[in-house]
């Protein structure tokens, strides 16, 4: 209740509760819990409006539309399987080049590196993520690719011994290219969360290795690193997850081959990325098949976020992605699912 | 019935407890409320038991609190001295899952009453909290006009009000200069009095100290003491303390707890020099604490 | 063992620097063309192929509609998450579920939107930059939550317990404490937010699709710098390719200046 005088006292009637005092509060509280729940409405009719539109093409091909293998737009067959292969492949590469990376540059900046550096370094790698990913494709189509297909030519035909890496003829669009634009995609936020849980590592921890005369590096490798692992795995997993759901710069790079391509350099195709291209003109059992892959998209994307999480969660050991990486991460790299 | 704060120069030479040293005897644990005729207000806990969730914090408290005096709170880390006097003004329930039972009366009312507005209760009990707290988005002058404007007081002698309240905690004449610049900017025990003249400046009936002056050195300290001296001509106060010295210096009667139990409650000089519960005995002479 | 450490960081610069050097490269000079931010694309597949004008104050439209959807609503649920929630279940199942909404591919919030609003003709209208800008919403949410939810338990609670204790109802402790601490925390997670909807293609293409005219009307069809780059790629003419690099530079410009003022912010604050 309001006193509309300097003092408040003046009657102990003034202690009783005035119900038109307590209305804003009560608007705000009710408010803004709407809004909250309005996020977990708005997600569980999404997932069901998804499951609505895909249901038709898992009632006619069942799991085959998830394992086969026979994209056929022209004869309206909708076996997924190459899109799968594809989506997981390119994740893979991804995941095998921008991880390491990733991860060392996250011990260099947090452990190695000048103090001065530090934060400079860490800004540039952040700033890796707010390239948008139509920007990613257009660099690739048009120098990446273009660029490395002497030296894919190379790596090809020297390697052709190794299954599937080596022996084929490279492509200007293929898995690697895609798989190597998404490492550079996934590298800020995997570094991100390096950084993170790297430096949650406790100082006790640090000086016990120092003390016993370890190098710098023998130092990292026993107190820091498998402190931090966890939560790196953590963070490896969730750059899978976008990753696996990054539509527009791999539509551009993998050249639309909706067939399990043959080896490494070769064409092939993706669920996030059959939808950019195929849904404009899609019809009828066409569009509910897109509609299919999304979903499938949508569970993988999931799943792999949900395991991420509980690794970031156990090896955070204390924080939760708070501070200003932890604003980072959400902003997250500005690539498109 | 209660007069405005605004006569309280003149119950100050009304009210018989205005002598500053804690030696001056005081009724002792008396448990007739505040004389509706004598200036300033009491408070009165009767069979307060407090809960965090399941556990038990505070068993069967029952003290009163004689206006216009000080009295201390003392006993070791844990014994629920903090959460007493939180429950007076209902700070206590901010808590998730923290609830309590019993009554605590500010004169006659009940301030655990159903229909009673609990912000209301706390403009009536301020509280002062023991790691300075400005807001640090506003300047010393909002700092002590943010109670008025918290509460949605619109008051015309914002300037003569937020003058006073300075100068009652002695604080004008060191800012008297830079009333605009942030408040975060003082000393730590600046900080403190400003956040003392904060809570004055809504004119409260009861100042609740949880140990203000812990975090302070021992200068910063001995300024707050003597600012009690002076409050409590105007306030009924009630301070926590780790400080058995403290509580010697500026209450009047003194509050001994254990494990969330009121064991002895006494004029202060009887605490500290005779106290009657062994207890007591072993926890101001230093063998356990 | 530094001296890998250090190359790998490196590494991991290059192609940062080498985007930004062909962006100049092939960019910079569609920027002194005449015409490129004054007239809008022509569409024609000869002649001329016009400015990108249309693109840009398109993108600047819709992006501002999107922010003002996603910014309130996105502080208010962080708000109730604080202040009210806490680490109720019902607290803890929003944060999970807006946890699930950032990893959520953003093709997926097009399809939605094209679910919900374009097949139904909502508004009468199928696409619609209207609807675009709430695709881009609700990308942006989970974003605007997750960060303003970090900024807002930075404050730290005696500051609340301040106002409280003094006798504020707590709509007052959130408006004239709470917010006010944690403004320039709220104001660099909603710049990085919007740095991010301006660059999001998938969520516009099934729900604005594009146009070529300028149009500031939000019930029909508008132009997009992303949408605009992703067409351009694949155009035959190498004078349209060039185009898509000129507005790419014009994007990532944008972006970054957004960027930028939201690391000065957070630096400026940060004590």
């Amino acid at each position: 209740m309001e006193a509309s005088a300097t003092t408040v006292s003046g009657g102990r009637s003034a202690l009783e509760r005035s119900p038109a005092g307590r209305l804003p509060d009560r608007v705000l509280k009710w408010g803004l819990s709407g809004l909250a729940a309005l996020i977990l409405i708005l997600i569980v009719y999404f997932f069901i409006r998804l499951v609505g539109q895909s249901g038709h093409v898992f009632s006619t091909y069942g799991l085959n539309f998830v394992f086969g293998n026979n994209w056929d737009v022209s004869r309206n067959i909708y076996h997924g399987g190459a899109l799968l292969f594809g989506t997981i492949v390119t994740s893979v590469i991804a995941l095998i080049i921008g991880v390491p990376v990733a991860v060392a540059s996250a011990v260099f900046i947090n452990e190695l590196c000048p103090r001065r550096l530090r934060s400079p370094l860490s800004i540039l790698v952040d700033l890796l993520a707010a390239v948008p990913s139509v920007v990613y494709g257009l660099w690739g189509v048009f120098v990446l690719a273009p660029r490395l297909l002497p030296a894919e030519k190379w790596f090809a035909s020297t390697f052709s011994f190794i299954p599937w890496i080596g022996g084929g003829v490279p492509q200007l669009y293929n898995y690697f290219i895609a798989g190597l634009i998404l490492a550079i995609m996934i590298l800020p936020i995997v570094s991100a969360i390096s950084r993170e849980v790297i430096a949650t590592v406790p100082q006790a921890d640090k000086e016990a290795a120092l003390a016993l005369g370890a190098t710098r590096w023998e130092m990292i490798r026993m107190a820091v690193l498998p402190y931090s692992r966890p939560g790196i795995t953590g963070g490896a997993m969730l750059g899978m997850g976008r990753a696996i759901g990054e539509t527009i710069a791999v539509v551009l790079v993998i050249g639309s081959a909706p067939k399990i391509g043959s080896h490494l350099f070769a064409q092939g195709y993706t669920l996030a990325a059959v939808i950019a291209n195929e849904f404009g003109e899609a019809t009828g059992i066409h569009t509910s098949a897109l509609f299919a892959a999304g979903l499938v998209l949508f569970v993988l994307t999931l799943i792999v976020n949900v395991i991420a999480r509980w690794f970031i969660n156990r090896g955070s050991h204390g924080t939760r992605g708070t501070g200003a990486t932890g604003m980072t991460i959400a902003s997250g790299p500005a690539s498109e699912h | 019935m209660n007069t405005p704060d605004t006569t309280s120069k003149e119950q100050a030479d009304v009210s018989a407890g205005g002598t500053p040293a804690p030696q001056s005897p005081q009724a002792t644990g008396a448990s007739k409320p505040a004389v509706t005729g004598k200036a300033g207000h009491a408070v009165n806990l009767k069979d307060l038991n407090a809960y965090y969730g399941a556990e038990h914090a505070i068993k069967d408290v029952t003290i009163d609190f004689p206006a216009n005096e000080v009295t201390a709170l003392i006993g070791p880390s844990g014994s629920g001295k903090s959460t007493v006097v939180r429950c007076i003004n209902r700070m206590h329930e901010e808590i998730p899952g923290a609830r309590a039972t019993g009554s605590v009366r500010l004169d006659e009312l009940d301030v655990y009453a159903p229909d009673v507005d609990v912000t209301a209760v706390r403009r009536l009990i301020g509280m002062v909290f023991q790691k300075p707290n400005p807001f640090p988005t506003m300047s010393i002058f909002d700092n002590v006009a943010a109670g008025l404007r918290l509460t949605g007081t619109k008051s015309k002698d914002l300037k003569d009000l937020v003058h006073r309240s300075l100068q009652s905690v002695g604080l004008w004449d060191e800012v008297k200069d830079r009333l605009g610049s942030p408040g975060i900017g003082l000393s730590g025990g600046q900080q403190q009095r400003l956040c003392i003249a904060r809570t004055v400046a809504i004119e409260p009936e009861v100042i609740l100290m949880d140990e203000p002056a812990s975090a302070l050195d021992p200068i910063s300290t001995l300024k707050i003491e003597e600012l009690i001296d002076e409050l409590k001509e105007r306030y009924t106060i009630v301070i926590v303390t780790h400080n058995m010295q403290q509580a010697a210096r500026v209450a009047n009667s003194t509050v001994f707890m254990l494990e969330g139990e009121v064991i002895e409650h006494d004029e202060t000089t009887k605490i500290f020099t005779n106290p009657s519960d062994e207890r007591t005995e072993r926890y101001v002479t230093g063998k356990f604490g | 063992m530094r001296g890998t450490l250090f190359a790998a960081t490196i590494v991991a610069l290059i192609p940062l620097v080498l985007v930004i050097y062909y962006l100049l490269h092939k960019g910079l000079s569609l920027w002194f063309t005449s015409g490129f931010f004054t007239t809008d694309p022509t569409g024609s597949f000869f002649g001329n192929p016009g400015g990108i004008r249309s693109a840009i104050l398109g993108s600047l439209v819709i992006v501002a509609l999107a922010t003002v959807i996603s910014i309130p609503i996105g502080i208010g649920v962080a708000l109730y998450l604080t202040e009210y929630g806490k680490q109720s279940w019902f607290a803890n199942t929003v944060r999970y579920f807006v946890d699930v909404m950032t990893g959520v591919p953003s093709i997926m919030f097009g399809l939605f939107i094209y679910i919900v609003l374009v097949t139904s003709r909502f508004g009468g209208s199928g696409y619609a930059a209207w609807k675009g800008a709430v695709a881009l919403a609700l990308l942006m949410l989970p974003i605007v939550i997750r960060s303003a939810e970090v900024v807002l338990l930075l404050v730290p609670s005696s500051l609340r317990e301040a106002a409280l204790a003094l006798g504020a109802p707590r709509w007052r402790v959130v408006f004239q404490v709470v917010l006010p601490t944690s403004l320039s925390g709220l104001l660099t997670g909603s710049l990085l937010a919007i740095a991010r909807g301006m660059g999001e293609t998938a969520p516009l293409l099934f729900t604005v699709a594009t146009a070529f005219g300028l149009t500031f009307n939000l019930n029909s069809q508008m132009n997009t710098m992303p949408f605009l780059i992703f067409t351009d790629i694949t155009s035959p003419r190498a004078a349209i390719q060039n185009i898509a690099w000129g507005t790419a530079l014009t994007l990532v410009t944008i972006v970054l200046i957004f960027n930028l003022f939201a690391r000065l912010i957070a630096s400026r604050s940060s004590a």
